[in-house]
């Protein structure tokens, strides 16, 4: 069964032919090409699929198409060329909080997320903030120092 | 078949299940894990799917006469930004999963999955939760005790829908609240233990206790409790026949988050230090 779907992508009105069970993961990645948006356990436990939809943190791979009907979708690709985006960036190269770099789009999703709520998070609630997502690369104290560099840097914009 | 349906409002998905059966979808935080093909695979539902998650009339939370009414669409993160939910059942729902799931998980998709290790589940059953169920003619009210009948059983049937939880909003002067588990978020518990004490002029006057994960259900026991306050207020509370008898209560099993002796134990030690510590 294939439904027409109306959502807003990443600033842009967007209508897909597309199975309503479909995972917004899939779509995104495979009907999109937005590949920012990983896949890691496709269970809601490691977040590399987070994005935002109508501003809130989710995991794509929990989502069928169907609950996407008339919400606006965030990837990591939405937020390229924002100010907080070059921050964020900028501040996890700059802490080594990137290695392998899969889990990269989610945890900077999941400190968006954060820093939308709550420009000048305490170190709890970055470890908070970002427990859902897993890195099993930098052993997350630098991916913590990023977010706080990047808070810091970033003030007044969020 | 349909695949998906996608109903209006509630009086629409309460019609559409008259004639169809559905798998109600809230969340989906639990059904999309269970349902998964894999990567590029639509998830293997058998039956269609009812996207209830965004129907306004299960979105409200609301407070009266001392009781919340909280919808059953609600996600855990809209509980713990609400206003009107105690600080306490705040500090439960905040260790259930991880953010972003919080965010889409709802607290009827956690009852009526009716897990016996369904996070939210001891504190409603220790605060006598009722479920409101609704079909397209009548509204009824069952103690979430009685709703909830084995794991991952319910007596919902697919002509009905659980529309809202009515909770009632208690204050208690002690309130343990243990999840155990191998790590902090984004996981299962091997037991979950909520133990909530209310004194005036320095006497017990209510105890709630009820373990998760332990049993096919939710174990919690009022005679027990009663029995702990009567006794408690005439000084003759003997702790070790307390203890013996949730020891008789909880059946925990061996699986592959944990062994029923290990389960047992920390049931015992979280029991006792309850007993000990706040209730000496």
């Amino acid at each position: 069964m294939i439904k027409e779907i109306n959502f807003k992508l990443n600033g842009k009105e967007t209508i897909l032919e597309i199975h309503p069970l479909k995972r917004l993961l899939d779509v995104l990645r495979e009907d999109c090409g937005l590949t920012g948006v990983k896949e890691g356990c496709g269970e809601g436990e490691c977040g590399a699929c987070s994005v935002l939809i109508d501003g809130i943190l989710a995991n794509a791979c929990l989502y069928p198409m169907g609950k996407i009907q008339g919400k606006e979708v965030v990837t990591i690709e939405g937020l390229v060329g924002t100010d907080r985006y070059a921050i964020l960036k900028e501040s996890f190269e700059q802490a080594g909080a990137v290695q392998c770099g899969f889990c990269s789009p989610g945890m900077i999703m999941a400190a968006e997320s954060l820093l939308r709520r709550n420009p000048h998070p305490l170190e709890q609630q970055i470890r908070e903030a970002i427990s859902g997502n897993l890195c099993r690369c930098t052993g997350y104290n630098m991916i913590l120092d990023a977010v706080q560099m990047a808070a810091k840097r970033g003030d007044g914009i969020w | 078949m349909v695949a998906a349906y996608r109903p209006k409002n509630l009086k629409d998905a309460l019609e559409a299940i008259i004639y169809t059966e559905y798998i109600v979808l809230a969340g989906g935080t639990d059904l999309m894990v269970k349902k998964k093909q894999g990567a590029g695979l639509l998830p293997a539902f058998d039956k269609p799917v009812l996207f209830i998650a965004d129907l306004e009339e299960l979105k409200q939370i609301n407070e009266k006469e001392g009781y919340l009414t909280i919808g059953a669409a609600c996600s855990f993160s809209s509980l713990i930004d609400n206003p009107l939910i105690p600080a306490l059942y705040k500090q439960v729902f905040l260790q259930i999963a991880s953010p972003a799931v919080r965010n889409i998980a709802t607290i009827g998709g956690n009852i009526c999955n009716s897990s016996p290790a369904g996070d939210s589940l001891p504190l409603l059953y220790a605060l006598d939760a009722s479920i409101i169920i609704e079909n397209s003619c009548r509204r009824i009210e069952i103690p979430i005790a009685d709703f909830i009948t084995g794991p991952g059983r319910n007596m919902l049937t697919s002509s009905e829908l659980v529309t809202a939880i009515k909770l009632p909003v208690l204050h208690f002067d002690y309130v343990v609240y243990k999840k155990v588990s191998a790590r902090k978020s984004t996981a299962l518990s091997k037991v979950s233990f909520v133990a909530m004490a209310k004194l005036k002029d320095s006497r017990l006057e209510d105890v709630r206790i009820a373990f998760g994960s332990v049993a096919p259900t939710i174990v919690r026991s009022r005679d027990v409790e009663e029995a702990i306050i009567y006794n408690s207020s005439n000084g003759s509370l003997d702790k070790t026949e307390i203890i013996s008898y949730y020891t008789t209560l909880i059946k925990p099993i061996d699986d592959q988050r944990s062994t029923a002796f290990y389960r047992r134990q920390v049931c015992k030690r979280l029991l006792v230090d309850f007993l000990g510590n706040w209730l000496c």
